[in-house]
Formats: structure tokens, sequence, C-alpha cells
């Protein structure tokens, strides 16, 4: 038992940190232009592919850099091109140009690399188990990716705390107008932050590809989950993005874990044994429920606090 | 030094701005006066870039119109806007910090200076700046436009919603202001401290300039206050 707390533990946090490279863009994103990018995840699953591909052709530790950059630019492209000459249109076209671009990615992704997964793999250096706790072996892999986003996150809390620009950045989250009649470019400062948080995605994409499957679904797949986060830790908060992040990578990774259902909580007294209509449900494990926890957890924060756990505003 | 001719605006569909023509000349204290809902406040958001103007903005000869607003601001116009945005989250000293356009090149006002100014201000220069009053974020906000050293500087109802001795301090802070040479557009339906401060005010109804003058002319002219300010 302290074995498997021990190891979820772990593993919660990986997936809640990485959870957070992705969030963190997207929350910024939102607050600072109110546009829910829905096509944050491709990014993300872009980045896995960008890296998988550049690691082919350059190895993974010039992908590990260039990947993320790569996808960066993108990002920058899409604000400059895309969201600045949508956004006199209002919300909803922005959204819709978002929600196309998420499609569209989807498409040209699986146009180039196939439906299937790709075989993008862990780099032989890292492929050794890192250390054992009690009979579980951890890779060294993990430890990586949990090193990698722990940095990046205290790199961008430095830069956003200590530096002018993080300033600018700060007070552009609230009054993106006011920011720019006291003389401070906000539109560049729009593409940078869009740039950055795309970056973050392909980031987590680059280095999450080689421990999870590397597909063209796989932004669809994290999407809805990311949406999750951000609406529950308060649209447009980060530190209540990295509360929900960890939350959530936590109880997925435990949920997954734990082999209980309600009927063994009964022991002896197991209702299910009796003859009944409800048989299936006091039969089903935690691990099958996993899935939906998350949305469940969504509704629960809509009904109890419709801001969300730091938000200020109403979602 | 800001030459405004036949400015008009829009808002979707209605015609706010109807041809508005003012000047304020350097050194000017200037306030534009009516009641609400004339445009006053467009006016001023049209020459700063954030509704899209139609017409002729000069400033210092350089012709402005529907230039993004940052540019408008680096050209030494400051704005300070009605709804006291102070960023929330952010110190005293952080919010004056983003009102200097760049570090590196310094203006005439500085921060410890303001804080001496302001006692109050001073005490909580290091707290969160949503916790201020009324009329401290007032302060706080013009003295932020301040730190970005404007040539001129336009502040929008400065005095609405405080109380009538923070009203006189807003007052001092604008004389302040002017005596340091600083041009000001102050927008304003209160006539105690527009016609106190005002080298020359202008009179605003229904999106055009209906009165031009001397704070004793508007105050001679009964009929013109009674048809556009008194309810």
């Amino acid at each position: 038992m302290l074995e498997l707390i021990v190891i979820s533990t772990l593993n919660g946090v990986l997936f809640g940190m990485l959870l957070f490279l992705l969030s963190s863009g997207l929350t910024v994103i939102f607050s600072m232009m109110g546009v829910l990018n829905f096509a944050h995840a491709s990014f993300y699953m872009l980045g896995a592919f960008f890296g998988y591909q550049l690691t082919r052709w350059i190895g993974f530790w010039p992908a590990l850099v260039l990947a993320p950059l790569l996808v960066g630019v993108v990002g920058m492209a899409v604000e400059r091109y895309g969201l600045r000459n949508t956004h006199r249109h209002g919300h909803v076209a922005e959204l819709l140009l978002t929600f196309g671009l998420a499609f569209a990615i989807e498409e040209i992704v699986s146009m180039i690399w196939g439906k299937s997964p790709v075989d993008y793999r862990i780099p032989a250096a890292l492929d050794f188990p890192a250390f054992t706790v009690f009979s579980t072996n951890y890779p060294a892999y993990k430890i990586f990716m949990l090193a990698i986003s722990v940095s990046i996150f205290v790199a961008l809390l430095i830069v956003l705390k200590k530096t002018r620009v993080g300033l600018i950045v700060q007070a552009a989250l609230t009054y993106p107008t006011m920011v720019g009649h006291l003389g401070h470019n906000v539109g560049r400062v729009f593409m940078v932050v869009f740039g950055v948080g795309s970056a973050l995605a392909g980031l987590a994409g680059v280095i999450a590809g080689p421990s999870l499957v590397t597909q063209s679904d796989m932004a669809s797949l994290l999407g809805p989950i990311l949406f999750v986060v951000i609406v529950f830790g308060g649209l447009g908060s980060l530190p209540g993005a990295f509360i929900a992040s960890l939350l959530i990578g936590l109880i997925q990774t435990f949920a997954v874990a734990l082999n209980g259902s309600l009927a063994s909580a009964f022991g002896p007294l197991d209702p299910s044994l009796g003859p009944s209509v409800l048989t299936d449900i006091w039969n089903v494990t935690i691990a099958q429920i996993a899935p939906i926890l998350p949305y469940v957890l969504l509704v629960l924060i809509l009904i109890v606090r419709p801001m969300g756990l730091l938000g200020t505003r109403e979602t | 030094m800001l030459e405004v001719r036949d400015l008009h605006a829009y808002y979707g569909k209605s015609h706010i701005l109807q041809g508005v023509n003012l000047d304020i000349r350097a050194g000017e204290v200037v306030s534009l006066l009516g009641r609400n809902g004339v445009g006053r406040s467009t006016t001023v958001k049209a020459i700063m870039g954030e509704v899209a103007p139609q017409g002729i903005v000069r400033f210092k000869g350089r012709d402005i119109a529907g230039l993004p607003s940052h540019k408008i601001a680096r050209c030494g116009l400051g704005y300070v806007p009605e709804h006291r945005d102070i960023f929330p989250g952010l110190t005293v000293r952080q919010n004056l910090l983003l009102g200097i356009k760049d570090v590196r090149r310094p203006g005439r006002w500085r921060i410890e200076g303001m804080l001496e100014m302001f006692p109050n201000l001073a005490a909580r220069a290091d707290t969160p700046a949503e916790v201020l009053s009324g009329g401290e974020k007032q302060m706080l906000t013009v003295c932020r436009t301040l730190m970005g050293d404007p040539e001129l500087i336009m502040i929008d109802e400065p005095t609405e919603g405080l109380a009538p001795l923070i009203v006189q301090q807003v007052g001092d802070l604008i004389a302040k202001i002017a005596e340091a040479g600083v041009s000001i557009l102050l927008v304003e339906q209160k006539l105690s401290i527009a016609l106190r401060i005002s080298h020359r005010v202008y009179l605003m109804g229904h999106g055009r300039i209906v009165f031009e003058g001397t704070p004793d002319e508007l105050r001679a002219n009964d009929e013109v206050r009674k048809q556009w300010l008194e309810v």
C-alpha cells in the first residue's frame, strides 16, 4: 500500500506538472485576450510530433530545444495573423478560429504522420531505472520530465514576479487597454505571451510524447481535461491553475491505481451479493470511473464556486 | 499643442461625436464640460485611439488620429480614464513603475517625489493597490500617468464619487501638475474645480462643442449654462 502511495504520488505530481505546463499558458492567454484557445492542446500535440521528427533527424537533445521554439513560432504567427485580425469581429469569431485551428492541426498531423502512434522513444541516455521503491523501478525519464516541468515553473515565476516584462504582463492580465495608454505595446506583449504559452505546450508535448502515446488524437484526448483544470482553478488565475493541475493530476493517478469498488468497501456485507438491479453499480471500480472524475469535479466547482478555486470572475 | 478638427466617432451605429473642434496650447489648463452622455469621455478616448476616430487629431504638429494607443502615449500624451484602472495584485509602487515608459530615460517625475507628495500612498507603497480608498486610487492613477512624463495629460472625471475634502486634494494635485508646465485637459461635470483652475473651458452638447471661452465668460453666460449644464 505504501509503495502504491509513493509511486502514485510521484506519477500524480508529474502528470499535474505536465498539465500545468499547458494550463499556465492557456489561462494567461485567456485573461489577457479574453479568448479561450481551443487549439492549445493542439500545440502540445505539435510539440510531440515535432519532437519525434526532429529526434529522428538530429537527435533528442537538440529536438528538446528546437521543437518548442518551432511551436512557439507557430503560436506567434497564429496570434499575429489570425487572432489579431479576427479580434475586431469579437470573441465569437476568435473562438471559432481557434476551434477550427484545432481540427485543422489534427488533420494536418494525421496527413503527415498517419493516424497510428509513431515510434517516439525515450532517449537511450535516460532509459534506465532511477531508483527502486520497494519492488518498483522508477524510470529516470519520468524524473527528467519532473525536473524539466519544475524548472520551467520556477523560471516562469521569476520572470513574472521579478522582471519588468513580467510586471507589464501581470498588469495586462486585468486592464490591457490601460497598459496601452501608459505607452506599452500591448499587441507585442500579446504576441510574445501567446508564443511563450504555445512553446510551453509544445515542450510538454516533446517530453510527454515518448512517455505517453504520440498519436494524432492526443490533443483531443487532453484538451477537455485542460479546460477542466483552468475552470476549476479559476479562469485567469495562475496559482489556481497550478493547484488545480496538481489536484487533478493526483486524483486521476490515484483513481487509476486504486482497485476498490463500493462493493468491496462493505466487505462481507456487500449488498451486491443479494439479487439487485444495482449489482453493476456496486461493482464499478474506482479505476473505471477515473476518466470521468475531473468532469465530476468541474460540475461540483461550478455549483459551489462558479469563479473557480482562486478565480475572481464568474466563468 | 493639441489640435482637434471635425472629429467624429461612432459606437456601433450611433453617431457619438459629430464634429468636435478643440485646441490646447502648451502650458494651458482646459476643461471639457457638459452633461452625462454628451460625448466628453468619447472625445478623449477618440484622441487616445481607444475609440476609432474620424477627423484630424494633431499633437505637436504630428497627425496621431488612428495610431495605436501606446504610440500616442509615447508622443507625450497622457490619459487617466475615469474608471481608475489600478492594477490589482500589484503594489502601489509597482503601479507607479508601470507608468514609466522607458526606464533608461527617466522623466521629470520621481516615484519618491510622488510618495512624498502623498503620505497616504507612501504608507502603503508596498501593499497591493486594491486596498486603497477611492480618492487614493484616483491620486495613484494620476501619478502613474505622470510617471510617463506626458506633456499633455487628459484626466477624465477625477472627482467623480469622491468626498468634498478629497475633491479639494485632487484639485490641488491638478494645480501642481499645471505648475510643472504640463498642459491639462480636464473632463468634468462639476463646475467648482474646473472654473477654479482652468484657463479656458469648452462646453459639449449632443456630440459637439456648444460653447468656448474663459471661466468668467461661462459664469456670466446664464443662458448657455442653463441650456447645457444645469438640470
